[in-house]
C-alpha cells in the first residue's frame, strides 16, 4: 500500500480526485453550429489553453448557430505557492462590540461615516449590508454601532453630492460602493472622486474605501484609496479597518 | 376554494382600504399634471425626432411651453392653438420651435372649442393606431399561439440593440416567452427619452422608440419561425414614464414594468411626479392591452424577505387599485413578488410557498410576476442554480403568471449566453415535470404554511389600515415600504410638477378611458 502524495507547494495545481490531476472543468460557448466539427474546435482551445486530454462531456446548439460546451482537462501548469504575496487590508478584525469599546477608548467621539452608490449605479445591495441598520448574514450594519453616525445616501449619488455631504456631516470616513462595473465604468467614477477630494483639501483628512464584488484592495490602492474590500466583506470589517486607520493616522 | 383558508373579511377590507387610499391620491393627482404627462401628449400628437443639438422635440416644446408659463393648461390646447393659427402639422410646429421661429404660448388665442376639436381629430388617429397594435397583438396569439404559464421571462442587456437581437432571438429559440431589454443604468434619470437606435449603454440598453421598433421586429421574426408569439418588455418608470408607456404603445410592447412607487422609493423621485405620472402610463398601457409588472419584489432586496413579506402584499393591493383606476383590468396587472428569504431559513421554502400561494388566491385574475433570488445569490454558481429550481418549483406549484428566469451568475455579470440556456432549462425542465402538482395538494389545516400566509394577510390589513388614517404620502415619508423614506418634496423631478387651470385637458385620457377599448 502506497501513501497518498503529499501536496508540493512549490508546484501546486489543481486537485480533482487525486493529488497533482489538473483536472478543471470549464464551460463556454463558441460562435460556431454544433456537431463534430465544433467539438474539435472546443478540444483543440482548450489544448491552447494549456490543458491535457481535453474531453468534451457535453455540447448543446444554443439556437443561432452557436454551440454552448461543457469541457474537462487536466492544465499542464504550476504556481509556486510559496512566492505568492497579496496586498490585504492590513487591520485585525474586531467584533461590532470591540469596535464600539476601540472608539470609547481611542477616539472618545463619534465616528461620522458617510456612504453612496456613486454615478450611474443603481444597485445598493452593497453598500446597504456594510451600513443599514439590519446589515447581512446576520452581521449588523454601521447603523447600529454604538459611536457610529452613519449616513446611507443611496444609489445614483454624483461624487459632488458625496463630498457636499461628507464636508456638510464632517466625515470620518467616506464609502463608495461600485457593483456595475460593466465595460469598467467604475474606475472613471473612482478616480474623479478622489480628484473631487484632492481639489476640496479633503483627501488626507478623510479614510477612503470602496467596495463591491469586482473591486480588489489593490485596485483600490492603485485609484487612491485607503482600503478596497471585495465580496465577503462585513460591516465589522469596514469599521474595524476605519477605526484603527483613524487613530494610526491621526484623524481623531 | 382556498388552499390556506383565508379569512375573506380580511382580504376584503385589505381591498377596500387600498381603494380609499388610492382615492385619496387620485384626487390630487386629476388636479395636476408634469412635464413628462405633457411631453407623452405632444409625442401622441405625431412629433418625434430630435433638434440639432440632440434634444428631443418633446422636449423642446414642453420647454417652450413651460418657459411662457403654460404648462398648467397643457400642450394639447397650446399645440392645438398653434395649428390653428399656422395650418401646421404639430411635427412642424415643434421644428419651428426648435428653429426659434415660433413662441407657442404667443401665438393670438384661437376658440378653445374649436382647439379641442381640432386636437381631439388627431388624437382620435393616434388612438386607432395603439389599438390597431393591440388586435395585431391578439391576432399573432390567435394565429401562432403564445407560451404557457408561467410565461419564461428573461432579460438581455448587452448595452447594444443589435447585440441584444442575437441574444433575444438565441431566448426565444430555447424557449422563453417574454424577453425584456434592461435599461442602460442611470436612464430612470434622465428628464428625457433619447433617439434613435444605440449601440452603448452600460448594464443594459437605452429605451427608444428605434430600439424598440427593432427589438419588436425581430421577435415577431423569431415568433413566426417557432411558432409561438414572443412578447417583448420594457421599462416605464424613472422620470420619463408615461413617454416610455406611449413609445411602447406604438411600436406594440406587450409588457411594462410599471409601478407606482418603485421610483419613489428606489430612483429617488419625487413621489408627486411619480404619482402623477404612473398614472397616465397606466392609461396608455391599460388601453394598449400590455400587461404591466409591478416592483413589490424591490422591497424585499432592501428589506427582510421574512419580516417584510406583509409590507409587498399592502403594495399589491395598493398597486392594483391604481390600475383599475387607470383602466388596466386584471389580466393585465403583473403584480410583483419575490422568491428573497435567506436559504438558510428553516422552512423557508414553506414561507415562499405561502407566499406565493397567498397572491395567487388573493388576486386571482391577475398574471403575478414572480421574481427570482437576487440577494442571496453568491457567486456560487452550482448553489445558485438550485435556488432558483427552488423558485421554480415554488412557482408551478402555485400557477404563477409571468417567471422572470433566475440566472446561475447573478451577482457576477450581466448573463451570458449560455446561462440563460441553463437558467431556460431548469424551468422547462421543473415546469414540465410537476405541472399539475398545484391541482394535486393541499396544505394541512393550520400548519405552518397556512399560519404563515393568515398572519402575513393580517399584517397587511393591518398595516393598509394604517396607510388609510395617515394617507399614502406620509405613510412613504415614514419609510414603511422598503424601509425607504422619502419627502414629499425631495427626490429628482418636482420642478416638472404644475396644477393643471381650468382651461386643461388631455384628449388621450379621454379617449383611452372612456372610449372603445
Amino acid at each position: 500500500m502506497t501513501e497518498v502524495q503529499k501536496v508540493d507547494l512549490t508546484k501546486v495545481k489543481p486537485y480533482g480526485d487525486t493529488m497533482n490531476d489538473g483536472m478543471v472543468q470549464l464551460g463556454f460557448t463558441l460562435p460556431v453550429p454544433a456537431g463534430d466539427e465544433a467539438v474539435e474546435a472546443a478540444r483543440q482551445l482548450v489544448r491552447k489553453m494549456g490543458f491535457d486530454e481535453p474531453s468534451v462531456v457535453y455540447y448543446k446548439d444554443l439556437g443561432i448557430g452557436y454551440t454552448y460546451f461543457i469541457v474537462y482537462g487536466k492544465t499542464i501548469h504550476t504556481v509556486d505557492y510559496t512566492k505568492i504575496e497579496v496586498p490585504k487590508v492590513d487591520v485585525d478584525v474586531m467584533s461590532k462590540e470591540e469596535v464600539e469599546q476601540y472608539i470609547k477608548d481611542n477616539i472618545k467621539r463619534n465616528v461620522v461615516v458617510v456612504g453612496a452608490c456613486t454615478g450611474t449605479d443603481a444597485h445598493t445591495v452593497g453598500i446597504d449590508a456594510i451600513m443599514n441598520m439590519k446589515g447581512y448574514a446576520g452581521h449588523f450594519g454601521l447603523e447600529r454601532y454604538e459611536g457610529v453616525e452613519a449616513y446611507n445616501l443611496g444609489s445614483q449619488v454624483p461624487n459632488e453630492e458625496l463630498v457636499a455631504k461628507a464636508i456638510e456631516v464632517k466625515a470620518d470616513a467616506i464609502l463608495v460602493s461600485q457593483v456595475v462595473t460593466q465595460k469598467d465604468v467604475h474606475i472613471p467614477n473612482l478616480t474623479q472622486l478622489v480628484e473631487l477630494l484632492e481639489a476640496e483639501g479633503l483627501r488626507d483628512k478623510v479614510i477612503l474605501c470602496c467596495g463591491g464584488p469586482r473591486i480588489s484592495h489593490e485596485l483600490a490602492k492603485e485609484l487612491g484609496y485607503d482600503a478596497g474590500f471585495g465580496a465577503g466583506t462585513f460591516a465589522e470589517d469596514v469599521a474595524s479597518f476605519i477605526v484603527t486607520e483613524m487613530v494610526k493616522r491621526g484623524l481623531v | 376554494m382556498s388552499k390556506l383558508n383565508l379569512d375573506k373579511n380580511l382580504i376584503e377590507r385589505s381591498r377596500n382600504a387600498a381603494k380609499n387610499i388610492a382615492d385619496e391620491v387620485q384626487k390630487f393627482i386629476d388636479a395636476h399634471t408634469t412635464t413628462s404627462t405633457e411631453r407623452t401628449v405632444v409625442r401622441l400628437l405625431g412629433v418625434d425626432g430630435v433638434d440639432e443639438i440632440d434634444k428631443p422635440l418633446p422636449n423642446v416644446v414642453v420647454d417652450n411651453i413651460k418657459e411662457g408659463g403654460g404648462l398648467e393648461r397643457g400642450a394639447a390646447y397650446w399645440i392645438g392653438n398653434a395649428i390653428l393659427n399656422t395650418g401646421l402639422t404639430p411635427q412642424e410646429i415643434a421644428e419651428k420651435i426648435a428653429a426659434g421661429e415660433i413662441d407657442i404660448t404667443k401665438l393670438p388665442a384661437k376658440d378653445e372649442g374649436e382647439i379641442r376639436e381640432t386636437v381631439y381629430e388627431i388624437a382620435k388617429k393616434t388612438v386607432e393606431k395603439i389599438k390597431a397594435n393591440r388586435e395585431k397583438r391578439e391576432e399573432y396569439i390567435r394565429t401562432l399561439g403564445e407560451g404557457k404559464k408561467p410565461y419564461l421571462y428573461v432579460i438581455v442587456a448587452t448595452g447594444n440593440i443589435y447585440e441584444d437581437i442575437i441574444q433575444a432571438q438565441a431566448a426565444a429559440r430555447q424557449g422563453a416567452d417574454v424577453i425584456a431589454v434592461i435599461r442602460t443604468t442611470g436612464q430612470s434619470l434622465l428628464d428625457y427619452v433619447p433617439y434613435g437606435p444605440t449601440t452603448e449603454g452600460f448594464g443594459g440598453t437605452y429605451a427608444t422608440q428605434e430600439n424598440f421598433r427593432l427589438m419588436r421586429r425581430a421577435l415577431d421574426e423569431v415568433g413566426e419561425e417557432i411558432g409561438r408569439y414572443i412578447r417583448l418588455t420594457n421599462y416605464c418608470s424613472g422620470l420619463c414614464m408615461p413617454e416610455i408607456a406611449a413609445m411602447g404603445a406604438l411600436e406594440r410592447l406587450d409588457m411594462m414594468l410599471n409601478d407606482a412607487l418603485y421610483g419613489i422609493l428606489f430612483r429617488d423621485i419625487n413621489m408627486q411626479r411619480t404619482l402623477i405620472d404612473q398614472f397616465f402610463s397606466r392609461v396608455i398601457n391599460g388601453f394598449a392591452g400590455i400587461i404591466i409588472n409591478t416592483g413589490e419584489d424591490n422591497y424585499l432586496t432592501t428589506d427582510d424577505a421574512v419580516e417584510a413579506a406583509h409590507t409587498v402584499l399592502a403594495s399589491q393591493f395598493i398597486n392594483e387599485q391604481f390600475a383599475l383606476k387607470a383602466g388596466i383590468p386584471p389580466q393585465q396587472m403583473g403584480l410583483g413578488h419575490a422568491f428573497e428569504m435567506d436559504p438558510d431559513v428553516e422552512n423557508g421554502f414553506l414561507l415562499e410557498l405561502a407566499q406565493a400561494q397567498m397572491a395567487r388566491e388573493i388576486f386571482p385574475d391577475a398574471p403575478l410576476k414572480y421574481m427570482p433570488p437576487t440577494k442571496f445569490m453568491t457567486g456560487n454558481i452550482f448553489k445558485g442554480h438550485v435556488q432558483n429550481a427552488m423558485f421554480n418549483m415554488v412557482s408551478i406549484m402555485t400557477n404563477q403568471g409571468i417567471q422572470l428566469l433566475g440566472m446561475l451568475t447573478e451577482a457576477i455579470h450581466t448573463p451570458h449566453l449560455h446561462d440563460r440556456y441553463l437558467s431556460i432549462e431548469n424551468a422547462k425542465y421543473i415546469f414540465n415535470n410537476a405541472r399539475s402538482l398545484g391541482d394535486e395538494i393541499e396544505f394541512k389545516e393550520g400548519g405552518i404554511i397556512q399560519t404563515r400566509a393568515q398572519e402575513v394577510l393580517r399584517k397587511a390589513t393591518e398595516l393598509l389600515a394604517q396607510i388609510e388614517k395617515d394617507g399614502l404620502f406620509k405613510t412613504i415619508e415614514e419609510g414603511k415600504f422598503g424601509g425607504v423614506k422619502r419627502s414629499r418634496t425631495g427626490g429628482k423631478g418636482l420642478d416638472g410638477v404644475a396644477k393643471k387651470d381650468s382651461g386643461y385637458f388631455n384628449p388621450f385620457i379621454d379617449l383611452m378611458l372612456g372610449g372603445d377599448r
